[in-house]
């Protein structure tokens, strides 16, 4: 089953690595992983993407806790949540009808298309992860240059929220 | 007055009560040494022969006193050779504040002489770890580090401390209280489970108390002697819980798990409740884990959430720390009207009664042949009435001092359990004889184990250390070539010493007693002249049968209940 762990922790350096070492030092999967800092610059949000057991998730979300440096870790499929990832897609328009089609398909996805030359596109688009994997799939007629995904981010809904 | 990094180190491990180190010296480190030297009558520093043994050293201390020991050594090849015993330290929860140098923080990343990354090497071993880059956050770092090491499940934790820092100048202020927001164990279990457990204490038919380290870490000895006796049900300790409960006590049926009792892995078995205290479920007590407690629900009482259902799904979970939930368990218990079942115990202590029949520690010393090594252990067990510090390096002499030396106190039995370190117990021994100058500290050891921090009998002779060292010796790495024997169909691939020193003579130079003892009758006079030196160390190189075997065994992939006998 695939997890949506969000982790508020202490923006030190080496956290990064801590969690990190952790997932390979005992053998569980990270799917994406993403972090930065947050309004309160002493703590960083990381969203981490797993796959695992309901077992295996528990030991997981324990011992992200056991780490000094991680302040809360919460599991979103628990709770209703909200998860989205950015894209930045690069696709040679060289071919005259390209442009149009490429055009097209970016705005039925409601992406929006941020460098332009004569022979490239540079398309941002964001959403959650099976639209992004539809997009990227759209667009396989066309020559895919370079796909840049920022990995998910989660948000549980209404009241529930993940602070100090 | 503003203090450089050196003199904060030494002003932090005095408030810290700190009042031995080990540690050896290094470009990196000169600052401080400079510094104990101008302070030595404060801080005693005990300098090894090896920085491996400077950890082990301070784990012995640890383990023997339940205060963290302290450990400093140079950047470099003085931190890595200090991984072996911080990963020692880590997979037994043994608290211990870890020092390294590190090259001055311009040089840091630039593969300088005696660089290493050790906070990044050490990462998945320790408890947690820093890298000072400011000297005015040394000593709250070092508050930091104490704290952390010796609350909620105890821990190596290290501390990287650049040249440069030691030589920096800030104003000394050393924190009275730390509170981190990250890192809150919780020490109080669950009011709800714990009237939950006891429910089903009440209820079981086949109860059994299975009690770990933690319950040594927590320093809870009385409070499960007090709870076993008021329920009356039977007690097998894990290696590393032995001595928690008294092993003479008739309630005591021996340690549990691969060369555990038979009585205690058939109780562990058939049990219908399964108390767990202060343990984790280790492969090596487990066994095969599907076959593993069939019958048994499961109360699981440790300190560590991720200790709880890690390899054994659990029905009553208590987090909190042992001592804590044992008082609250005997106070829930004292409360209610209900007393465990008295007449369904009495048939389970026949059963147990009736495994306990299997003797299944016998063994046959014969006069005339060669010296068993179990024999050595229980004779040494006898002079010494249960009562000395025995630390134990690992292998087969690990197993039959686990055995054969009934403890009756805690912090006595002093081993590598989780990582299996061959080399840890003659350091141990002398960080435990550092602490306790008076006691008799013995090292069991095998002809393989002592070789690998030998070294340390210099350390020994440096501090007049009167350790006694009961040298296991049988040619052979024991335990390798017992697997060999019965997997391996008796291909003994390396398992073979055929190049032994003379212990005698190697004791002898290093300024030592050495004795070598080849005669089942000779045993007993040799320990007792042994111990009879006090102020001396004395090695007993104990020449000993080469193809014994520990008994009874719980092969890889068996169940507890499909033992071998002998």
């Amino acid at each position: 089953m695939r997890h949506v762990i969000s982790i508020l922790m202490e923006n030190e350096s080496g956290a990064l690595s801590r969690v990190a070492g952790l997932f390979s030092a005992r053998g569980y999967n990270i799917e994406s992983l993403t972090v930065a800092p947050t309004e309160d610059a002493t703590l960083s949000r990381m969203t981490l993407v797993t796959r695992g057991s309901e077992e295996i998730v528990e030991q997981i979300v324990k011992q992200l806790h056991k780490l000094i440096d991680v302040v809360k870790v919460m599991d979103l499929y628990q709770n209703s949540h909200i998860e989205r990832e950015m894209m930045f897609i690069k696709v040679a328009v060289d071919k005259n009808t390209a442009c149009e089609a490429v055009k097209r398909l970016s705005d039925i996805f409601r992406g929006n298309i941020i460098d332009v030359t004569d022979k490239m596109y540079t398309i941002e688009l964001t959403g959650d992860r099976t639209k992004l994997d539809a997009f990227v799939n759209a667009l396989k007629e066309f020559r895919i240059v370079e796909v840049v995904r920022s990995g998910s981010m989660g948000i549980a809904r209404g009241e529930t929220s993940l602070r100090v | 007055m503003e203090l450089t990094g050196a003199e904060i180190f030494v002003e932090c491990l005095k408030e810290e009560g700190v009042d031995t180190i080990f540690g050896y010296p290094g470009g990196a480190v000169l600052f401080i040494y400079d510094e104990l030297y101008k302070q030595q009558d404060k801080v005693n520093h005990i300098l090894v022969r090896h920085e491996q043994g400077a950890v082990h050293a301070a784990e012995g201390y640890a383990k023997a006193t339940n205060k963290p020991g302290v450990a400093l050594v140079t950047s470099g090849p003085g931190a890595t050779n200090a991984v072996t015993g911080i990963a020692d330290a880590y997979m037994d929860s043994v608290p211990l504040v870890v020092f390294t140098g590190q090259v001055p923080r311009n040089l840091i990343g630039n593969d300088a002489f005696q660089e290493v990354d050790i906070v990044g090497i050490t990462r998945p071993c320790v408890k947690h770890n820093f890298l000072v880059t400011d000297v005015k956050e040394l000593a709250s770092t070092i508050k930091k580090a104490f704290y952390i090491a010796s609350t909620g499940r105890p821990g190596p934790v290290l501390v990287d401390i650049p040249k440069d820092i030691t030589t920096a100048r800030c104003e000394f202020h050393y924190p009275k209280e730390i509170t981190m927001r990250s890192y809150n164990p919780t020490y109080k279990g669950n009011k709800r489970q714990v009237r939950r457990a006891i429910d089903l204490m009440l209820e079981a038919k086949k109860p059994v108390l299975y009690t770990g380290g933690g319950v040594v870490l927590s320093g809870a000895a009385n409070e499960l002697t007090e709870l076993t006796q008021e329920l009356g049900f039977p007690i097998t300790e894990t290696l590393m819980g032995l001595g928690a409960y008294p092993s003479m006590d008739k309630q005591f049926i021996g340690m549990l798990g691969m060369h555990g009792t038979y009585e205690a892995n058939n109780a562990m078995h058939h049990a219908d409740l399964v108390i767990a205290i202060g343990a984790r479920f280790d492969d090596r007590v487990t066994g095969n884990i599907e076959k593993f407690c069939p019958y048994a629900k499961i109360i699981h009482i440790d300190i560590d959430p991720a200790s709880i259902s890690k390899n054994v799904k659990v029905d009553v979970p208590i987090v909190g720390d042992v001592k804590h939930v044992i008082i609250d368990l005997l106070e829930e218990l004292r409360h209610r009207q209900e007393r465990p079942d008295a007449a369904a115990l009495a048939g389970w202590w026949k059963q147990i009664e009736e495994w306990r029949k299997a003797n299944c520690l016998k063994y046959n010393q014969d006069m005339d042949g060669p010296i068993r090594a179990q024999y050595v252990i229980e004779k040494f067990w006898e002079i010494t009435n249960g009562d000395a510090y025995i630390c134990s390096d690992v292998g087969q002499h690990q197993m039959w001092a686990a055995q054969y030396y009934r403890f009756n106190k805690p912090n006595r039995w002093i081993n590598s359990g989780g990582l299996g370190t061959m080399g840890f117990g003659l350091p141990a021994a002398m960080g435990v004889q550092m602490a306790f100058p008076e006691e008799t500290v013995a090292c069991v050891t095998g002809d393989g184990s002592i070789q690998m921090c030998i070294q340390e009998l210099g350390t020994c002779l440096q501090y007049r250390l009167p350790v006694k060292i009961l040298c296991l010796n049988n040619g052979f790495l024991g335990m390798v070539r017992q697997w060999q024997e019965f997997f391996y169909q008796k291909r003994y691939a390396m398992s073979y010493m055929e190049a032994l020193p003379d212990f005698v003579k190697l004791a002898e130079a290093y300024g030592h007693v050495g004795m070598r003892i080849e005669k089942p009758g000779d045993v007993e006079g040799a320990i007792k002249e042994a111990l009879a030196m006090k102020d001396r160390l004395v090695f007993m190189d104990f020449i000993t049968l080469q193809e014994n075997n520990v008994y009874p065994m719980v092969p890889a992939g068996a169940g507890h209940n499909e033992m071998i006998l002998v």
